[in-house]
């Protein structure tokens, strides 16, 4: 019974981002990268901090173009930038999704609790909410790595604390709303508990909403990622694709080496749009309007 | 007494003072009887109800005399075990606009069986069969659970949320303008399969609107709604042949009969009372044509003329002179 719910809830969704010609395009993209981050160790030709030689001279591959042996070239370093490429994309869309996902959970759980409690708990949340959209990112991640030193959790959870902050905004708007409607009271005559009509009524009628916001703190997340890396507060351990190209900048090779600089520039630009179209597929169930256009 | 109703009051905490919603109700609804409460919008009728239910919102004062269930006293019942022992099981509502009273993403059939799950341990068995029972005991095809509130219409939704009020065999059937917003036809099958239900289960029904037509037809005893009191409160046949209050003769004016369809409607000028204005006589007063001065500063008591009649007013020895008075047209307009 409950699995057959699930794989309803799987099929609704499906249908949702396959009915939309950019949700189909965004959702292929996404695959490809989670099925790129789950075959990581099994796709990639070499490690990544390996020091590499040219097959035919022996010498130290250093910036290398493309070529049959490398298809996207070698670093400064002689490392191979397909390898590093795969590597990096594990790192992204774990970063990504953990941290899309947990921010949501907390945006979706604060809107929802101020937006129906209302009075005072409202009052501090949001005000909370308030202080959290003061506070900015790479300020508040720096001081977290001061503190605490480089790590790839350090980065998620500075991600977390600043990301929810506008999902938690629209879904306490959303919640007002709904928690007005005549089908809440007719919950509340019923003898539902709070709980019940928060998460059993109130929830499920704010879904569109709620993966449209989920797709866009994911990709929130990994722009957030890739330029926090790219300053250099990325984990020097986890290569992502912003911690590449932070590599290529303090290599001073920028201007030269562009297929050390294109591949990451380019997937996170891909990941990012996939992300947005998705959410544009939920958009247009949550605002059907924008279909006639 | 099924439930007993004295001196309750409803107040609404607003920046200056208090709205009084709901100011001095006493009623009781007997059991297996039909209690039709009638008024005229924002008279406090939904407030009743909400109180009742205890659905008002955190800024009402509710305070009462007396508010028991088959004597059972329901003030000092916390929330919880309010929702858990009272309604649905003893208390059930057929809420207003009940068109728009099931969730639009939960098929019907679900939504009543958590009702009955909320409230009973039942299996999803059995659960099911109940609710197939109680679709059919509405005149709505058993198979019509499993589909969702949109593809029904609006009488058929009326039925489901009727269906779902019976779930649990309630002693007391809130209902709360079901046939608003129905046209004459479904109005006519809904109030048929009222009175279905009347007939089978023993469950009071307490019926609010501001349809004298339907209430005429369903009620046994009639209670005459104004500004947060009821002005008076009798049996059916007693409202309409022999009222006492210069607002139900007002109301009697107001409605047009059936036998003489050429007499001209007279309205009564003027508009209810502030419910925030300290009142401190008669709240009909204003629009009364017999008002005297104590009539706007001493409240008048629930009086009882005859046995199970009582009336909201200080004049009732003059009642045969009103009475004639108030079909005349020129009573009413003098007031202006």
């Amino acid at each position: 019974m409950k699995l057959r719910r699930i794989k309803e809830f799987g099929i609704t969704q499906m249908r949702i981002i396959l009915g939309n010609r950019f949700g189909i395009v965004g959702a292929a993209i996404i695959v490809f990268f989670c099925m790129v981050a789950l075959l990581t160790p099994v796709i990639a030709p070499h490690q990544p901090w390996e020091t590499l030689r040219d097959a035919d001279t022996g010498r130290l591959a250093i910036m290398r173009p493309p070529s049959a042996q490398f298809p996207l070239g070698t670093t400064a370093l002689g490392r191979d930038v397909l390898t590093q490429m795969i590597y990096a994309t594990r790192t992204t869309v774990l970063i990504g999704l953990v941290s899309g996902l947990i921010s949501i959970l907390i945006g979706a759980n604060i809107g929802l609790l101020s937006g129906y409690y209302g009075g005072r708990l409202d009052e501090i949340m949001m005000r909370f909410t308030d202080v959290i959209y003061g506070m900015p990112f790479l300020p508040f991640l720096i001081v977290l790595i001061a503190l605490f030193g480089r790590s790839l959790w350090f980065v998620i959870i500075a991600i977390c604390c600043i990301v929810w902050r506008t999902s938690a905004r629209v879904i306490r708007a959303q919640t007002l709303s709904i928690k007005q409607r005549q089908f809440i009271l007719a919950a509340k005559a019923r003898g539902c508990s709070h709980f019940r009509i928060i998460y059993g009524h109130i929830m499920p009628n704010i879904l569109p909403l709620l993966l449209l916001y989920t797709a866009f703190n994911i990709a929130w997340s990994v722009l957030a990622e890739a330029g926090a890396s790219f300053l250099g507060f990325g984990d020097p351990d986890n290569l992502s694709w912003g911690g590449m190209l932070y590599n290529l900048w303090i290599s001073g090779k920028i201007r030269s080496a562009w297929w050390w600089f294109a591949p990451p520039a380019v997937c996170i630009v891909l990941l990012v749009s996939a992300l947005v179209f998705v959410s544009r597929a939920y958009e247009e169930v949550a605002n059907p309007r924008l279909k006639q256009r | 007494m099924l439930l007993n109703i004295k001196n309750l009051k409803t107040h609404y905490r607003i920046s200056d003072g208090v709205v009084k919603a709901v100011d001095g109700v006493s009623l009781s609804i007997g059991e297996n009887e039909v209690f039709g409460l009638a008024g005229e919008s924002g008279c406090g009728k939904s407030t009743l109800i909400r109180t009742i239910m205890r659905l008002t919102p955190d800024t009402a004062i509710v305070s009462a005399d007396e508010l028991t269930y088959n004597g059972q006293d329901l003030m000092p019942l916390s929330d919880r075990e309010y929702r858990r022992d009272i309604l649905w099981k003893k208390i059930s509502l057929v809420p207003q606009s009940a068109m728009n009273s099931l969730n639009p993403v939960y098929r019907v059939g679900n939504q009543i069986a958590e009702a009955i799950r909320t409230h009973v341990d039942m299996s999803k068995s059995e659960t099911r069969q109940r609710v197939e029972k109680l679709f059919k005991g509405v005149g709505l095809q058993p198979a019509l659970a499993h589909n969702y509130p949109h593809e029904f219409s609006g009488g058929m939704r009326q039925r489901a949320m009727i269906a779902m009020s019976l779930a649990l065999d309630p002693g007391l059937i809130i209902m709360d303008e079901p046939t608003t917003g129905l046209d004459v036809l479904v109005q006519e099958r809904i109030l048929r399969e009222l009175k279905a239900i009347r007939k089978q289960s023993a469950a009071s029904i307490f019926l609010i609107t501001h349809d004298i037509s339907v209430i005429a037809e369903m009620s046994d005893r009639i209670g005459i709604m104004y500004a947060g009191r009821i002005m008076e409160q009798a049996d059916a046949m007693t409202v309409f042949h022999e009222p006492y209050h210069p607002y139900t003769l007002g109301l009697k004016n107001a409605f047009p009969s059936i036998k003489s369809l050429d007499r001209e409607l007279i309205s009564i000028p003027g508009s209810p009372p502030n419910l925030a204005e300290d009142i401190p006589g008669c709240v009909f007063a204003f629009r009364c044509p017999f008002a005297i001065d104590a009539c706007k500063t001493q409240r008048p008591p629930d009086l009882e003329i005859k046995p199970n009649h009582f009336v909201h007013c200080i004049r009732t020895d003059h009642v045969e002179q009103f009475r004639k008075l108030a079909g005349e047209k020129k009573t009413w307009q003098s007031l202006k």
